[in-house]
């Protein structure tokens, strides 16, 4: 038997339909002779047969489409008995075991999807490997390229700058920080110079009874809770500021505002350099143990640098301490809108009349800059007057 | 050493070729009588006879052809095409002839034919005498393309295509035959497939090829001037491309500027690009640029075809963008 | 035309049946080439030689061992004549490593270096400056060859024809210009295609000695080309051949022939090169049932086995896909 299959008449045909069959089952068949026509994408093709024989069977109706390589028609070749059934024939795929070889080495190497990350950073390769290398955050580098494309020199100069900070961190931070205030220092104090009509007090308070109870009381206290002789400076001022209530106020507006409440700030020199005076807040009404603390959390936050600004604004007085550098007295400029400054100096031992008697006394020479826009002289004078009477009676602060 | 015009080196070259093997033999138009549109192979004729300096008609791709078909068959022909803007008419031949038998046949046959052709503008021609065209010829595998760019090339690559089993094609910038330069009549062939770095430097690398060559130094000299060292490399011959030397340069600069004369769009300076994208991504701190023709067929009028062109000064522009 | 003369000379009987035979052999390789096409062996495109094979057989006498061939796309013939192994052109059709040339070619590209049978060339006309090239060498060694070019009439519009001829004749090249002219470049007929259809005047105008011969008759081809060899072979420059023939098939496998009727095929068809051949040497006496038998069964033979040869032929490793691009 010879199969008669759609054939493959042009270089991509992949189907072929069946027009008419030109032999009939029964028909002699020679090769060349023209046993179908065929429809292509192209025109209708005579296709001849390859064999000698008669025509068996037809299995492919005119008007059918079929894929190249199915059987079409069986044809008994000369000396064959005739066909009992009709055969079962899938297509076969023309030229099946012609077909090459996969290939087995891949012209071109396969390629293997690495989906970026979001992020989209405009950056040079050459920026991206060195970010890597020397760990710069890529969020922290400005690009100097078009469109901000960071490049080599970005990366390089944003490392340079992590080393500098790692390296000498605090003198760097601190100088930025330290020129800040001093700024803020000198337009507060040419503002204070410039607005304010000082006037300055003073007088000088025997502090042998205060120190005396202070020793007593600290015996009482655990190392941790022992008052400083300070705090009683700072109460000291705050009770005064109750009888004398128009140093408590600000000068705003071209007036004076008396303030409710006492909120005494205390001076504190930060080590690099620099000053803040955060507040105490209600000072007067603090015990002296609340007031330590107190006192020990804004400086330990003062020189931390983590004050609130709010403690920084509210003071409604301001206490300069200098004693321990060896001032006697300090003449100093008022932080506005306050409206005074008070000043302590060192304490000294100092000849004092007692009596008639010349003694030996602990003396501290406390100041008095005032507004004399706000106050005058006599009621300075009062206020200076009853700190010392207060610092006589320690043990009613 | 000695001190010779590029055309003189050229003509070095044929006429120790034909000298040493009697198999070597020109053909072209009017390389004979005329002595040779760009004076190359003048004085030939006289020297060396009809048989071996052979003029042609005006048939390129019959003479193309026929240097086929003698080369297949023992001899080695120098064919010269005045200049690649008439080897359009031949590039069947070239195409699937030269560059394909060999492959076509299964390895039986090679074809050592040489092909020289005058290339690229600048001497007010106008559009149909003024392509650059090399970039359409490196894209062929089967072939070789050398472009030399210095009068020591001129020679050196002409004898060392004479020593090749296969078609190499070369491309000789017409305005680089009066140049002058030093010449090792004693040097052999040069090497095939090498580029040369023609001036060192470390903030941009330049490559290059042919008729470019000149404005490149001239451009990479101005840049000096301003503190950009730029490191120049003379490709020398475009297939074989030599990209290790070009991206050992890049690993160095991190920047490369391709200059070519060919239109922009499609032209070989994009390959290199795309070999130095491929090759040296990581070592790119800036996008390769190119500095090609602008997209026109070449004008007549000087100042035009100036703009038209790749000059010292677009180069300097390019390259002082990347630094800003 | 020199026809009639050339048909009342009696071969030798031998030579008549080597003639037959070869005519016959190219026949049935064509067939069966058409019958391995529609079955999908032999891929891409298939351009076969029924109704020429008295060109190729006839012209072929005249072409020596040292003589070389440039041929076209429609190269079966020449190549089975001059002698490149019927196997390995079975199996360059199927693709097959084992192929004239390793399968990189396929029915398009026969090349045989060894027999100088310089392919196979794709694009028409393109063989012509090739031809001229090798006789060139031939010319410039002082070695006494002829080259034979093949092509169609074609060939004849392209440009490539007249400056190739042109330059054989300038130079007195050794090429013996042989176009077969089956009437159709495709499916444009001579008459639509050329202003004038006298292909040998055509040569003629370029100085080049040419003549015209019935391509159906091997004889007439045969005497044709043999002076004309000689003449080529005489350095006395080139000669051209217009052999008149007609291929009874399409251009190609895909071909419906729109462009010519059945009736015409058939007339052309009654001048079957073998069949008219196989009459006269019954005439002769030269020619029996059982030689006939003899024929077809050892080219059925040779058929079949180049059929195997290329069935078990290796396919080229893929890895090798790029030898052969360069020498190096």
């Amino acid at each position: 038997m010879a199969e008669f299959r759609m054939p493959i008449l042009g270089a991509d045909m992949k189907a072929g339909k069946l027009v008419a069959w030109r032999k009939q089952p029964g028909d002699q068949v020679h090769r060349g002779d023209i046993i179908a026509d065929v429809e292509t994408d192209k025109a209708v093709i005579e296709v001849e047969a390859f064999v000698d024989g008669v025509l068996e069977r037809t299995l492919v109706e005119p008007g059918e489409t079929v894929p190249v390589g199915t059987i079409l028609a069986i044809i008994r070749l000369e000396g064959e008995p005739a066909l009992a059934e009709m055969p079962a024939g899938p297509p076969v795929e023309a030229g099946a075991p012609t077909v090459a070889p996969h290939p087995t080495v891949p012209v071109q190497p396969p390629v293997r999807l690495r989906v970026p990350e979001a992020g989209g950073v405009r950056i040079s390769p050459l920026a991206r490997n060195l970010a890597a290398k020397l760990g710069v955050d890529l969020a922290t580098v400005t690009g100097t390229g078009p469109g901000g494309r960071i490049q080599q020199r970005d990366i390089e100069q944003a490392s340079a700058a992590m080393a500098r900070r790692a390296s000498a961190a605090p003198s760097e931070e601190v100088a930025d920080r330290q020129m800040r205030m001093r700024q803020a220092i000198a337009a507060a104090m040419a503002r204070s110079h410039r607005d304010i009509p000082h006037f300055h007090l003073f007088t000088t308070i025997d502090m042998s009874r205060a120190l005396a109870w202070l020793a007593k009381e600290n015996e009482t206290r655990s190392v941790a809770d022992r008052l400083l002789y300070a705090i009683l400076l700072i109460k000291a001022v705050a009770c005064a500021l109750r009888e004398v209530p128009e140093l408590n106020a600000v000068w705003e507006d071209d007036r004076v505002s008396l303030k409710p409440d006492i909120h005494v700030g205390v001076a504190i020199v930060l080590r690099e350099g620099g000053l803040v005076a955060p507040a105490l807040h209600l000072t007067d009404r603090q015990g002296l143990g609340d007031l330590m603390r107190d006192f020990r959390d804004v400086v330990q936050r003062a020189r931390a640098g983590s004050l609130r600004s709010s403690e920084l604004s509210d003071p409604t007085i301001t206490i300069t301490n200098l004693g321990e550098l060896g001032v006697e007295a300090v003449f100093g400029l008022i932080y506005p809108p306050q409206v005074a400054l008070v000043g302590f100096g060192k304490i000294v031992e100092r000849p004092w009349s007692v009596d008639g008697q010349i003694v030996s006394r602990p003396l501290v020479t406390a100041t008095l800059a005032a507004d004399h826009r706000a106050l005058d002289g006599f009621r300075g004078s009062v206020f200076l007057a009853t700190i010392d009477r207060l610092l006589q009676e320690p043990d009613k602060l | 050493m000695k001190r010779m015009t590029y055309r003189e080196a050229v003509r070095s070259a044929l006429r120790e070729a034909l000298q040493n093997d009697p198999r070597v033999f020109i053909m072209g138009e009017d390389v004979g009588r005329y002595g040779g549109y760009y004076a190359v192979t003048h004085g030939l004729l006289e020297e060396f006879g009809p048989e071996r300096v052979r003029d042609t008609p005006l048939s390129e791709a019959a003479y193309v052809g026929a240097g086929i078909g003698a080369a297949v068959n023992g001899m080695r022909p120098i064919v010269e095409v005045t200049t690649i803007n008439f080897s359009l008419l031949a590039l069947d031949q070239i195409l699937n002839s030269a560059a394909t038998i060999r492959y076509m046949s299964g390895g039986q046959i090679n074809i050592p034919l040489v092909v020289r052709m005058a290339t690229g503008a600048g001497r007010q021609l106008a559009a149909q005498h003024s392509h650059s065209l090399e970039g359409w010829y490196a894209h062929i595998p089967g072939i070789s393309v050398l472009t030399p760019a210095t009068v020591a090339d001129g020679r050196g690559l002409l004898l060392a295509a004479l020593n090749e089993p296969d078609p190499v094609f070369i491309f000789e910038h017409a305005t680089l035959y009066p140049l002058e330069g030093e010449v090792d009549e004693d040097a052999g062939p040069a090497k095939i497939g090498e580029a040369t770095v023609r001036r060192t430097g470390n903030h941009v690398t330049l490559v290059t090829y042919g008729g470019s060559l000149g404005k490149t130094m001239e451009a990479a000299g101005q840049l000096a001037d301003e503190g950009i060292e730029a490191e120049v490399i003379d490709l020398r011959s475009l297939r074989p491309l030599d990209t290790a030397t070009i991206l050992a340069s890049v690993e160095k600069t991190h920047r490369a500027v391709v200059v070519d004369e060919a239109w922009r769009t499609g032209s070989f300076a994009a390959e290199v690009g795309a070999q130095i994208m491929e090759g040296g991504f990581d070592l790119l701190d800036w996008p390769v640029q190119r500095v090609c023709s602008a997209e026109v067929p070449m004008p007549y009028a000087k100042h035009m075809e100036d703009a038209a062109l790749p000059q010292a000064s677009t180069i300097v522009q390019v390259v002082k963008e990347m630094f800003q | 035309m020199t026809t009639e003369h050339a048909s009342l000379r009696r071969p030798e009987r031998d030579h008549a049946l080597a003639l037959l035979g070869e005519m016959l052999r190219i026949r049935r390789f064509e067939d069966k080439a058409a019958e391995l096409y529609q079955a999908g062996k032999i891929r891409g495109f298939l351009h076969l030689y029924d109704g020429e094979e008295a060109v190729a057989v006839g012209a072929m006498q005249s072409i020596a061992a040292d003589d070389s061939i440039v041929s076209t796309y429609r190269e079966h013939g020449h190549a089975l004549v001059r002698g490149l192994p019927l196997d390995c052109l079975m199996a360059e059709m199927y693709g097959k490593a084992n192929g004239c040339s390793r399968g990189r070619g396929g029915s398009m590209h026969f090349f045989d270096a060894s027999r100088r049978f310089y392919g196979g060339h794709g694009i028409v006309g393109s063989g012509l400056p090739f031809a001229v090239g090798l006789a060139m060498a031939d010319k410039l060694r002082d070695e006494k060859h002829v080259t034979a070019c093949l092509f169609g009439d074609g060939a004849v519009a392209e440009g490539i024809f007249h400056e190739s001829l042109n330059l054989a004749a300038l130079w007195k090249l050794p090429v013996l210009f042989l176009c077969e002219n089956n009437l159709y470049a495709m499916g444009t007929g001579i008459e639509r295609a050329l202003s004038e259809t006298d292909i040998a005047l055509k040569a003629r105008s370029y100085a080049i000695p040419a003549e015209a011969v019935d391509g159906m008759d091997v004889l007439a081809v045969e005497a044709s080309a043999r002076r004309a060899a000689d003449a080529v072979r005489q350095g006395k420059g080139p000669v051209f051949l217009e052999a008149r023939t007609y291929r009874f098939r399409g251009h190609s496998m895909a071909d419906p022939q729109l462009y010519r009727g059945k009736e015409e095929v058939a007339e052309w068809m009654k001048r079957d090169p073998i069949t008219n051949f196989e009459e006269r040497l019954r005439d002769w006496g030269f020619l029996s049932d059982s030689d006939v038998r003899d024929m077809e069964g050892s080219i059925s033979a040779e058929i079949d086995a180049a059929v195997a040869f290329a069935e078990a032929g290796p396919w080229e490793p893929v890895e090798d896909l790029t030898r052969y691009v360069t020498s190096r």
